[in-house]
């Protein structure tokens, strides 16, 4: 199961971040979880967010460029080596990783948000493994 | 020291005498030889026998560069292939060059311009001169390799691009003169300061050219290196550097008026300016074989002076230049249109066509910067992707422009819309 996150291009220039939080803020849209990737002359905000399509039309008509990513969230016990455990069964496969960020879904647990370079697959093999579980869309927006 | 004093210092009505003369030929040989101009001459009803003298120019027509492209790439040569020798090429406004030929007797008489130039710099057979200018299709290395041999200096053709081995000849081999564009000789001046070489240099002269400059810079390069510099105006479409030249009292560009006979017009209403008046700067040449032209907008603004100059020499001077009546930009001595720009990411398909360029000079060199909007339709949410974009854009646009840019993405919508000409160009540098 796959979950859509919300993608913006934000220009390095002062108030820009702040223009698209308070554009979804005005939507009532709740950010669960951010990544925040940056360049010298940009950066790359990812956001998993309780309606992400709606987030992305606000975004869209407020000029800003944004896009809807399929990627994986996975929940993940508080142990040690677990990440590296399910990391090994997609670097098995031969799957990259593109990027990734800790997701907190307000529980005891810890997830972690996945972009792959091969979407299907990857949750194929982790869905084959019998023990992984994933965080949807609706799991975020009731968040 | 003036190289050839019977050109030079002709009285006006000699001058103006021998410039019908060759008016007149030039008339007839375009008229016979290239079918363009013999159209572009019937639309307008003009005949070769209506052209007696220079009072008659006005009733030809003009040339610009959209008529070079339109008969791309000989179709403006008055002469067979087999006489043409040398092809030379600059860039158009859009994808196409504008491509430039010569004969062996163009060739010669260029390198007697380019002579005269280096002469009036006071230069002569005992220099040794470094031409820093590209060699290649680009018109300025070349042309002033053959005018330093026609004068019978030792060249040393550096071309462009290593400046570590530049410097060390210029050390090593005494050199006395350089030729290269002024913002690489200030660029070359502070390496030099750097590594604290200067007092080493033989050097007393540059001839600079193929990008604007100013007064102030010509000061600076002189303090810098202790030298004298001299301002070389040209273009390929007229023949290339040593069309004019200033001389030790700089006090405008001496135009090798017997063989480009210079007129000043109004940029709007394309009538004739008098002297002194500022306006679009017009050449037709007088003695070339390959690419005759009449009456060339150069798209230059200056003024023109036919005061006879302390020198001694009579011919007429243009001032420094004030500006261009459409858009090229010269960024690094290379000319670019906007125009290509936008070509170049239209053909690729992958951008909005909305950019904007920001020309600055930094540390005497001037830098290009193009901003594109990153827009839904090639929008990723991996930064590799869009790095990778950029260096795509970047690429095409040296192809296009024969010049390295450095490629902003910014956000969509960000890049000023304009209901009328759309702005795309911001010049931090400060020429004029």
């Amino acid at each position: 199961m796959s979950i859509k996150q919300l993608s913006i291009f934000v220009e390095n220039r002062k108030g820009c971040l702040e223009e698209v939080l308070e554009i979804l803020k005005n939507e009532n849209i709740n950010i669960v979880s951010l990544s925040l990737a940056d360049t010298s002359d940009y950066g790359l905000l990812r956001l998993l967010v309780s309606d992400p399509a709606k987030g992305k039309e606000a975004l869209k008509e407020n000029g800003f460029s944004a896009m809807l990513t399929e990627i994986l969230a996975v929940k993940l016990n508080h142990k040690v080596g677990k990440l590296q455990e399910l990391l090994s069964v997609i670097c098995d496969a031969g799957i990259n990783i593109e990027y990734m960020y800790a997701l907190s879904t307000g529980s005891d647990d810890a997830s972690i948000a996945i972009k792959t370079s091969d979407l299907s697959k990857a949750m194929e093999i982790l869905e084959k493994t019998g023990n992984v579980e994933f965080i949807t869309d609706q799991d975020i927006a009731n968040i | 020291m003036i190289w050839n004093e019977t050109k030079e210092c002709m009285s006006r009505d000699e001058m103006q005498v021998l410039q019908s003369k060759r008016l007149v030929k030039t008339v007839e040989r375009v008229y016979h030889n290239v079918e363009y101009y013999r159209k572009k001459m019937q639309a307008v009803g003009v005949e070769p026998g209506d052209i007696n003298g220079i009072e008659d120019i006005h009733k030809l027509p003009y040339t610009t560069k959209t008529d070079l492209r339109d008969t791309y790439p000989f179709g403006l040569f008055a002469v067979p292939n087999s006489e043409i020798v040398r092809i030379h090429a600059s860039s158009g406004t859009t994808g196409k060059a504008t491509v430039v030929g010569y004969t062996r007797r163009d060739i010669e008489i260029w390198s007697e311009c380019v002579a005269r130039a280096f002469s009036q710099a006071g230069l002569t057979r005992d220099d040794i001169i470094q031409v820093a200018y590209g060699y290649g299709l680009f018109t300025g290395g070349l042309g002033a390799h053959y005018g330093a041999e026609h004068l019978g200096a030792t060249v040393v053709p550096m071309s462009t691009g290593n400046t570590k081995k530049l410097t060390t000849m210029m050390m090593d081999f005494d050199v006395t003169a350089i030729a290269c564009t002024p913002s690489y000789l200030l660029h070359i001046a502070e390496v030099l300061e750097e590594s604290g070489e200067i007092h080493k240099l033989k050097l007393k002269a540059a001839i600079c050219g193929a990008e604007p400059w100013t007064d102030a810079m010509r000061v600076q390069m002189e303090q810098k290196l202790n030298i004298k510099a001299y301002d070389i105006y040209g273009l390929s479409e007229v023949m290339g550097p040593g069309v004019a030249c200033d001389c030790q009292f700089h006090k405008g560009l001496h135009v090798y008026e017997d063989h480009f006979l210079p007129e000043i017009i109004s940029p709007d209403t394309l009538q004739p300016m008098a002297a002194g008046e500022t306006g679009e700067l017009v050449f037709t040449t007088l003695t070339k074989e390959g690419l005759p032209l009449l009456r060339y907008r150069t798209k230059d603004l200056t003024s023109i002076s036919y005061d006879k100059c302390e020198c001694g020499r009579t011919l007429a001077r243009i001032s420094r230049f004030k500006g261009r009546s459409d858009d090229m930009l010269i960024i690094r001595g290379v000319n670019v249109f906007p125009s290509q720009v936008e070509a170049a990411l239209l053909e690729m398909g992958e951008t909005t066509p909305h950019y904007m360029m920001i020309v600055d000079r930094v540390n005497n060199t001037d830098t290009l910067e193009v901003q594109v909007e990153v827009d839904e339709k090639f929008f990723s949410d991996e930064i590799r992707e869009l790095e990778n974009l950029t260096k795509k854009i970047a690429h095409v646009l040296q192809n296009a422009l024969g010049l390295s840019a450095k490629v902003k993405l910014v956000e969509p919508k960000t890049i000023e819309r304009s209901m009328g000409k759309a702005v795309h160009v911001i010049d931090k540098r400060k020429l004029v």
